[in-house]
């Protein structure tokens, strides 16, 4: 007997849930080959402005876990990345990538992961101080997460590029509403599978997919955005730069004309994790 | 239906005002939400909105101090002057004088919850006396809660008695009547409990749904049983009767819904705040963030309004 082809509907994690969007609008992805694949959801602004309601809402919740905790967290998203690598490196083949580019992607994409779980409860240790003054104070500056960062990611590597791009902002507790590549969506949709069954709560990673025209706007004038960390072209750079102007948020571009070698030991840093960090220095009095 | 008060008496009333179907209220009430507010609707629909707040604060940790800052929170929303003021501030009788300092003379009126709220488990004359106390001390309006227990033991005599000693203590001071929603179990409840408030109260009192310290607050399903009970009131006898659905209400999305179902139900004559209210406070922030977001066009984030008093 013949069996009917059951094809699955993709939908965006958002808020801990998965979700169309509210529009109701879905755009066609077709594979390498040029035939058609799946509907994905075409987010709006409505979406975006939901999933940053959602991000606020667990903001405060991930900042109190203890780094020892996110660090767990983070991997175990690794371990069930690899898990399922293979389906993972499918959704890389969709965009063209040979199997050997995909799987070596897929493996950067967890090892990513992993690098920054270990940095979880060891970054403050590097970036906070103990600062000399010259009055009776004892003066030290601890870190916080800056609350929700808008992330926008680039249609190359859309696997690893989107996680170099999260996983910084998260570990230090920032929640983050990140837009996949317009172009390769698919990886992105399995990533939230994979961030719902990882013990990442609800909303502290929100994935929407569509088109950037859309959406970059509302990202740079979304006041609740704390930050921005985008790939993005000359024009997409001045909406983004003026939008935050506007709104007072930081912005961190990088140049989509310019290649980025997301697989390079230089695209993970702690000075990643410092990007979407602010700084509290405390005067405390001491007796004499 | 509950069986725990005598039917018969429930059931000759019920045969008067007509029972409520229940499933049709729940489909019309789902068909609100998919309405299209746009543009000046929706501007005019989020002013309207914040004119019909009544900012409350009830709590046991209410001071003169943070009764002053919600009333220039009621006067004055937001930065931006041409915010309108909200309807009223809802207080507890002992802070009535207070709020009257800050706000008489003003068209934010003072409004007082009594009769021993939010239980209503006080002798008669206790809570008489907490009404013509609040009235004496300026409240402009009088929120008191019905007797539920008397209600659900099948005493609709003595609810409706209870109601116009109230009536008769306000004065001139207007009177919202309490329905408590949450502990009527059922739609015929509130329709019966409606009509029992509607019958004795007179043109320009409230009828309420709930006083926002049980689980259970406004939802547009009782509020749409009240606005029909308020609606057939009036045709049979004239009387406009106000609606104020309380507790619960914290969206911008949700105000407006509401605004439509009372549209929808009784029209634009209700749709001002001498007849339509929302007892809420975190409500006036949403509102003032959408009509910034209206007026700049960029999401707004909440914590760039002023906090009111968070108390449901």
């Amino acid at each position: 007997m013949t069996r009917l082809p059951i094809t699955k509907t993709p939908k965006v994690y958002v808020g801990g849930a998965f979700i169309r969007s509210e529009s109701a609008r879905v755009y066609p992805l077709h594979d390498a080959s040029g035939a058609f694949y799946a509907n994905i959801p075409q987010c709006t602004r409505k979406d975006l402005r939901n999933a940053v309601e959602a991000a606020a809402k667990a903001g405060p919740g991930w900042a109190r876990r203890t780094a020892y905790n996110r660090g767990q967290i983070l991997y175990r998203l690794g371990e069930m990345l690899e898990a399922r690598a293979s389906e993972l490196a499918a959704a890389l083949q969709l965009g063209g990538a040979t199997p050997a580019a995909a799987a070596r992607e897929v493996a950067a994409a967890v090892d990513r992961l992993v690098y920054y779980a270990g940095w979880t409860d060891k970054y403050e240790s590097l970036l906070g101080s103990v600062n000399p003054v010259a009055a009776p104070y004892f003066n030290f500056t601890v870190t916080e997460p800056m609350g929700v960062v808008g992330i926008i990611a680039p249609d190359e590597c859309p696997l690893l590029a989107l996680i170099t791009l999260i996983a910084p902002a998260i570990t230090s507790g920032n929640t983050v509403v990140a837009l996949a590549s317009s172009k390769q969506p698919y990886p992105a949709i399995l990533l939230g599978e994979m961030l719902a069954t990882s013990d990442l709560p609800g909303g502290v990673v929100n994935l929407l997919t569509g088109f950037r025209k859309e959406l970059v706007p509302t990202f740079a004038t979304h006041a609740h955005l704390r930050a921005l960390i985008a790939v993005a072209d000359p024009e997409e750079r001045k909406t983004l730069a003026l939008g935050a102007a506007d709104s007072v948020k930081r912005v961190r571009l990088i140049k989509a004309e310019v290649a980025t070698d997301w697989f390079a030991d230089a695209a993970q840093s702690l000075q990643a994790i410092r990007d979407t960090l602010e700084f509290k220095t405390t005067w405390h009095p001491v007796g004499t | 239906m509950s069986v725990r008060y005598p039917t018969s008496s429930l059931q000759a009333l019920l045969s008067q005002i007509g029972p409520v179907d229940q499933v049709g209220i729940d489909e019309r009430v789902a068909k609100y939400g998919t309405r299209s507010i746009k543009k000046a609707a929706k501007l005019w629909g989020l002013r309207t909105a914040v004119t019909m707040v009544d900012l409350t604060t009830l709590e046991g940790k209410d001071t003169p101090g943070k009764v002053a800052s919600l009333c220039q929170k009621a006067l004055r929303p937001a930065d931006d002057a041409s915010i309108p003021p909200t309807a009223a501030v809802c207080v507890y009788p002992s802070m009535v004088r207070h709020a009257k300092k800050h706000v008489g003379g003003t068209s934010v009126k003072v409004a007082s919850v009594a009769t021993a709220f939010p239980s209503g488990q006080a002798p008669l004359s206790t809570r008489l006396a907490e009404v013509r106390a609040a009235v004496a001390d300026g409240a402009d309006e009088i929120d008191m809660v019905i007797n539920r227990g008397a209600f659900l033991a099948g005493e609709f005599a003595e609810v409706q008695d209870e109601i116009a000693a109230v009536v008769e203590a306000c004065g001139r001071a207007t009177l919202k009547v309490i329905l408590e929603v949450s502990e009527l179990e059922s739609y015929d409840n509130i329709r019966a409990a409606s009509f029992l408030a509607m019958q004795v109260i007179r043109p320009g009192d409230f009828i309420k749904t709930s006083t926002g310290k049980t689980s259970l607050n406004a939802t547009l399903g009782n509020n749409q049983v009240m606005l029909e009970a308020i609606r057939d009131h009036y045709l049979a006898t004239g009387v406009a009767i106000g609606m104020k659905p309380a507790g619960g209400i914290r969206t911008a999305k949700q105000a407006l819904t509401f605004l439509i179902a009372v549209k929808e139900t009784l029209g634009d004559a209700w749709l001002n705040n001498t007849r339509y209210r929302f007892g809420a406070s975190s409500l006036l922030n949403d509102l003032l963030r959408q009509l910034e977001k209206e007026r700049t066009g960029a999401y707004q984030a909440p914590y760039s309004f002023s906090e009111s008093a968070e108390s449901y």
